[in-house]
């Protein structure tokens, strides 16, 4: 198992304070599809979006199906997000293009690693280049530092996308959620 | 494995022709390169989304458009190559698991598109193998006009899928037909059709 990805902090992450706020916009925003590729820090909304029966929530191999997926929602009239950690950014780049050939929208939750307080060398390459490599193919990025501005944030985000016909990434930073702690 | 034990001899645009013959209610996505120029030559469609790009990606377009519209059956057009830059998207769409998507492969063992290098399913990876493997629960292997036939009335009905067919068509040249390369405009009447209208 990749360390990077790995669901050490499972316990801890029921108390992720992010994860209401950020369903409650997703389903007022009429999200249907969430996909997502497993993520310590979005564990808690991954639960709450594959328990909610409004949603559809699909779990990938890598980041970039998530974009295909999303490509085929809307072409099929349906609103799809997909939850992702930054080290996925990378994997994105190419598919990015189909949604600027097409003008199709797109929403994304990024947790961020590679920044503040970052103990893993390995993660620090990726989650520095993040917001630069979406921003490389066009996607509005929007990085939340302070837990009181999610909430409306976020609804801006998803008003943007699937109203304004935009791709929108909404970075959550390692300080708003907290630095991973290392524990066994 | 090898080379030699395929039968690689359908006509592609024949057998695309005869697998949308009568396609009725269904909704395509096409891979880059030669599928949609073969979806293209057996008659332009409202229901069909043309990709020019984004390798890897058709098979799980067909996975969002299948799970928004349920009843609808959603076929996917692609090649082997296109196919195997998001072979991980065969896992994801066997655990999701919409009933009404078919795949599938126009299998030349060739990349058509890039010089004619031989591909990985050339070279022996077997990808309705793969796909079985991955859990759906219906793969088809289509070297004869009989097999394409039973495979049109697979993909014309929604409730047995995932599927995936393989459909091995001979390697050469074939004139190309090109759909409209406007993105924009293929999404926006293809959403028209669904009743989608732009706002």
């Amino acid at each position: 198992m990749e360390i990077a990805r790995s669901t050490e902090a499972v316990g801890e992450d029921a108390g992720s304070p992010w994860a209401p706020i950020i369903f409650e916009a997703l389903k007022d925003a009429d999200v249907k599809q969430v996909t997502y590729v497993p993520d310590a820090g979005h564990t808690r909304l991954i639960g709450m979006c594959s328990d909610a029966p409004e949603m559809d929530a699909m779990v990938l191999t890598t980041e970039e199906e998530g974009i295909a997926v999303a490509a085929g929602a809307w072409l099929g009239g349906q609103r799809s997000a997909m939850l992702m950690q930054s080290s996925g950014v990378g994997n994105c780049v190419n598919m990015l293009s189909l949604l600027a050939s097409c003008r199709m929208p797109f929403l994304t939750i990024v947790t961020m690693r590679g920044e503040y307080q970052e103990f893993n060398p390995w993660q620090v390459p990726m989650g520095q280049a993040t917001q630069q490599a979406l921003e490389l193919m066009n996607v509005i990025v929007t990085r939340i530092d302070r837990l009181e501005d999610l909430d409306s944030l976020v609804r801006s985000a998803a008003a943007m996308a699937f109203d304004g016909d935009q791709a929108v990434a909404v970075l959550l930073s390692q300080r708003l959620l907290g630095a991973k702690k290392w524990v066994k | 494995m090898g080379e030699m034990m395929r039968e690689y001899r359908l006509e592609r645009r024949a057998a695309v022709a005869e697998l949308l013959k009568d396609r009725g209610e269904m909704l395509i996505v096409t891979g880059l390169g030669s599928p949609s120029y073969d979806v293209f030559a057996a008659g332009d469609h409202d229901a069909n989304f043309y990709l020019w790009g984004a390798m890897g990606g058709a098979a799980l377009t067909g996975l969002g458009l299948a799970v928004a519209h349920p009843e609808r059956p959603v076929a996917v057009f692609t090649g082997d190559g296109e196919l195997l830059m998001g072979l991980g998207g065969l896992a994801t769409i066997a655990v999701r698991a919409p009933r009404n998507l078919s795949i599938v492969v126009l299998d030349n063992g060739h990349y058509g598109e890039t010089g004619g290098q031989l591909s990985h399913s050339g070279a022996g990876v077997d990808l309705a193998a793969v796909a079985k493997a991955a859990g759906f629960p219906e793969v088809m292997d289509v070297s004869t006009h009989e097999g394409l036939i039973e495979a049109r009335s697979a993909v014309a009905t929604p409730g047995s899928g995932p599927r995936l067919i393989v459909v091995r068509i001979a390697h050469e040249h074939t004139p190309r037909a090109l759909p409209s390369r406007d993105g924009a405009w293929i999404k926006s009447r293809f959403r028209a059709h669904l009743g989608f209208v732009p706002q």
